[in-house]
């Protein structure tokens, strides 16, 4: 084809082919100078609120297409023999840049700066990690993230299961009460907190209560209490909001393998008479690990980070902190990017174990 | 073997003895999701009650009394949120930082994935185990080292900030769910679009990208969700600045400054929470698609 052009004529075939460089060339360079014309405009600009919030709109939407077109136009022009074998890092190449730039790298350096003082100035060898692991406070940051890891997994899990498998035999009223359990996981943890921070809302005895805790309370002859000022107990309330979250989510899940137990299974069981706890607690349950293995992991990966609800309905005061928001404190109320790193660095080991299962799992799928 | 199940059902439903022994048990279900549905019942209804009334009464007392006169409703506070107190101009904000929160990732990950699935390069197992294992590393362990890059680049405060730290973490995950999806895809089509002489970048974008419709929706849902909810990336990123602030961010200032007042509060909560219910309640069977397949992450 080519051949043929270029023997039909000659002066034709390259002044396409000065064009096709042309445009090759042109159309990249356009593509960068404008995405970096826009990224300075959008940083630096006093221009109305409602004109950057368009220009970035189009640049957030369109502007990584422009990229992919311009880089595969450059490609085009590299001779054969390169062109295929670079081809495949136009496609890859930002993926591996972004995850490098921004999950990779700084992971590296925050193990560093967690090595360094509060201002990233010296070294102090493991100083943060002998602080975490001895001040009083740091303990009990510690120690609520753990009661927070067994009691949401707990509850959150086998709430999610009880229900599930009560949901399955409930017949038509299974979507219903399914989409209500499962309401809670469209809600971001700021709202729910919001939500539950009213049910815990607390007026001295005597007065009219208005938080709906309180409320049935004190109407059973109870005392009011301010739920979320009640040490160690506070914990706990702000425990049950995440289970209230997730145990939505984890019913979902399990429920879809609950369906799966194959019924045969379950009238040969009933048939030989076993009850239904024990047909739970051995049948369905050993028929459905994988699922109950796969999505513990999934909540624990989930609370070990937990933020926003702590951050929201106690900055984390009255004995209540976690990791998560300790680090937020150290990172912009103390100003001590070594403690704040040393702490991300601890969480990121927790994780770990997580990261390798998945890769072993991969390993295998992939034999 | 859904054809057993389907009679299993039938049966279920007609017998009437199973019916008679299944009532414990869808009341016990009623009432856990009547319980589970309190909170957020309590949250809207008293967005609607004018303050005064919020602060002397229980809402409960308005739905056990809808029509008394003491009972009296409003959409004042939810036009006082929206403007006086900054939710209008969060709920703009959030929807920009949001939108290419969710596009740019994905459009990346697109590419990645039909090159993991289908071009070949050195590198290409390791890179892809790479990705595999980033998929569950906490966004904390970045928070800081990307912050100090942020400043000394004038990133801080910028939505292209928020927007590139969300790809960053939303990535691994979407590149492993469009590569399952995408390397099942049948490989004769591929090959014919090869051998009509289309480029590779062709074949993504006439043939891959509109083959992989589904599975970017289940994780663009889950995405949005995702980014839309968060309020750890915005407050760090993004500050406490007024005319900055996103959905989450503006709800949990207002927490601090106007703990009590629960007229402002409860309608805010709400305004945070429309979108997501919104997609919750019209794409219910893909939103659980994409939460359920988007559950592991960072």
């Amino acid at each position: 084809m080519e051949e043929t052009m270029q023997s039909g004529g000659t002066g034709r075939s390259v002044a396409t082919g000065v064009l096709r460089v042309a445009v090759s060339i042109i159309v990249p360079v356009v593509t960068f100078v404008l995405l970096y014309a826009a990224f300075i405009f959008m940083r630096d600009s006093d221009a109305s609120r409602l004109l950057v919030a368009a220009v970035a709109l189009i640049v957030g939407v369109f502007g990584v297409w422009l990229i992919y077109i311009g880089t595969d136009m450059v490609v085009s022009l590299l001779p054969a023999g390169i062109r295929e074998r670079v081809r495949p890092f136009v496609f890859v190449g930002p993926a591996l840049v972004v995850l490098t730039a921004y999950v990779v790298l700084p992971a590296v350096s925050s193990l560093y700066l967690s090595f360094l003082d509060a201002r990233a100035d010296e070294f102090v060898g493991l100083a943060n990690y002998v602080f975490i692991f001895t001040d009083p406070a740091m303990l009990i940051v510690l120690r609520n993230n753990l009661l927070w890891l067994i009691f949401v997994t707990a509850f959150a899990v086998g709430m999610g299961l009880v229900i599930a498998v009560m949901a399955d035999r409930a017949g038509r009223w299974e979507p219903v009460v399914k989409s209500l359990i499962f309401l809670p996981m469209a809600i971001s943890a700021v709202g729910a907190s919001v939500i539950w921070k009213f049910v815990y809302a607390f007026r001295p005895a005597g007065a009219e209560q208005i938080g709906l805790l309180n409320a049935v309370v004190t109407a059973l002859g109870g005392d009011p209490q301010g739920w979320l000022l009640l040490r160690p107990w506070n914990n706990f309330f702000l425990i049950l909001v995440m289970i209230w979250l997730l145990t939505g989510f984890c019913m979902v899940v399990l429920s879809a393998a609950v369906k799966g137990v194959p019924g045969e299974l379950l009238e040969a069981a009933r048939i030989d008479g076993a009850s239904e706890a024990r047909i739970f607690f051995q049948v369905i349950i050993p028929t459905i690990r994988g699922t109950l293995l796969t999505i513990t992991t999934t909540v624990l990966i989930m609370v070990i980070k937990v933020f926003d609800i702590v951050f929201v309905m106690t900055s984390g005061q009255f004995g209540t902190q976690v990791i998560a928001n300790r680090m937020y404190q150290e990172l912009f109320t103390f100003r001590n990017s070594g403690r704040g790193s040393a702490l991300a660095i601890i969480l990121f080991i927790a994780i770990v174990p997580f990261i390798i299962y998945n890769v072993r799992s991969l390993r295998e799928a992939r034999r | 073997m859904s054809a057993s199940t389907k009679t299993v059902k039938q049966t279920k439903r007609t017998d009437p003895r199973k019916i008679l022994s299944s009532a414990p048990l869808w009341i016990a279900l009623v009432l856990i999701g009547f319980l589970w549905t309190l909170p957020t019942a309590g949250l809207l209804i008293s967005s609607f009650r004018p303050a005064v009334d919020i602060q002397t009464s229980g809402w409960w007392t308005a739905i056990t009394h809808p029509f008394a006169e003491t009972t009296r409703w409003t959409i004042e506070n939810y036009q006082q949120v929206l403007t006086a107190e900054g939710m209008g101009t969060a709920f703009l904000n959030s929807l920009l930082v949001t939108i290419p929160s969710v596009v740019i990732p994905i459009t990346i990950a697109a590419f990645a994935a039909y090159a993991f699935a289908w071009l070949d390069f050195p590198g290409r197992g390791f890179f892809f185990a790479l990705v595999v294992a980033l998929m569950v590393v906490p966004l904390q362990t970045a928070l800081i080292p990307v912050l100090r890059a942020y400043v000394g680049l004038d990133l801080n405060g910028t939505y292209l900030g928020v927007w590139l730290f969300h790809t960053g973490f939303g990535l691994p995950l979407a590149i492993f769910l469009l590569f399952g999806y995408i390397s099942s895809l049948p490989g004769e089509i591929i090959e014919s679009a090869h051998i009509d002489g289309a480029s590779p970048f062709t074949t993504f974008t006439r043939l891959v990208l509109p083959l992989s419709v589904p599975v970017i929706a289940s994780f663009a849902i889950f995405q949005f969700l995702w980014v839309w909810n968060d309020l750890l990336v915005a407050l760090v990123f993004l500050g406490t600045g007024r005319e900055v602030m996103v959905v989450t961010s503006q709800l949990s200032a207002l927490v601090g400054e106007r703990g009590q007042d629960w007229h402002i509060l409860t309608a805010g909560a709400f305004v945070t929470m429309i979108v997501p219910l919104i997609v919750f309640f019209s794409l219910q069977r893909y939103f659980v698609r994409g939460l359920t397949a988007g559950s592991v992450k960072g």
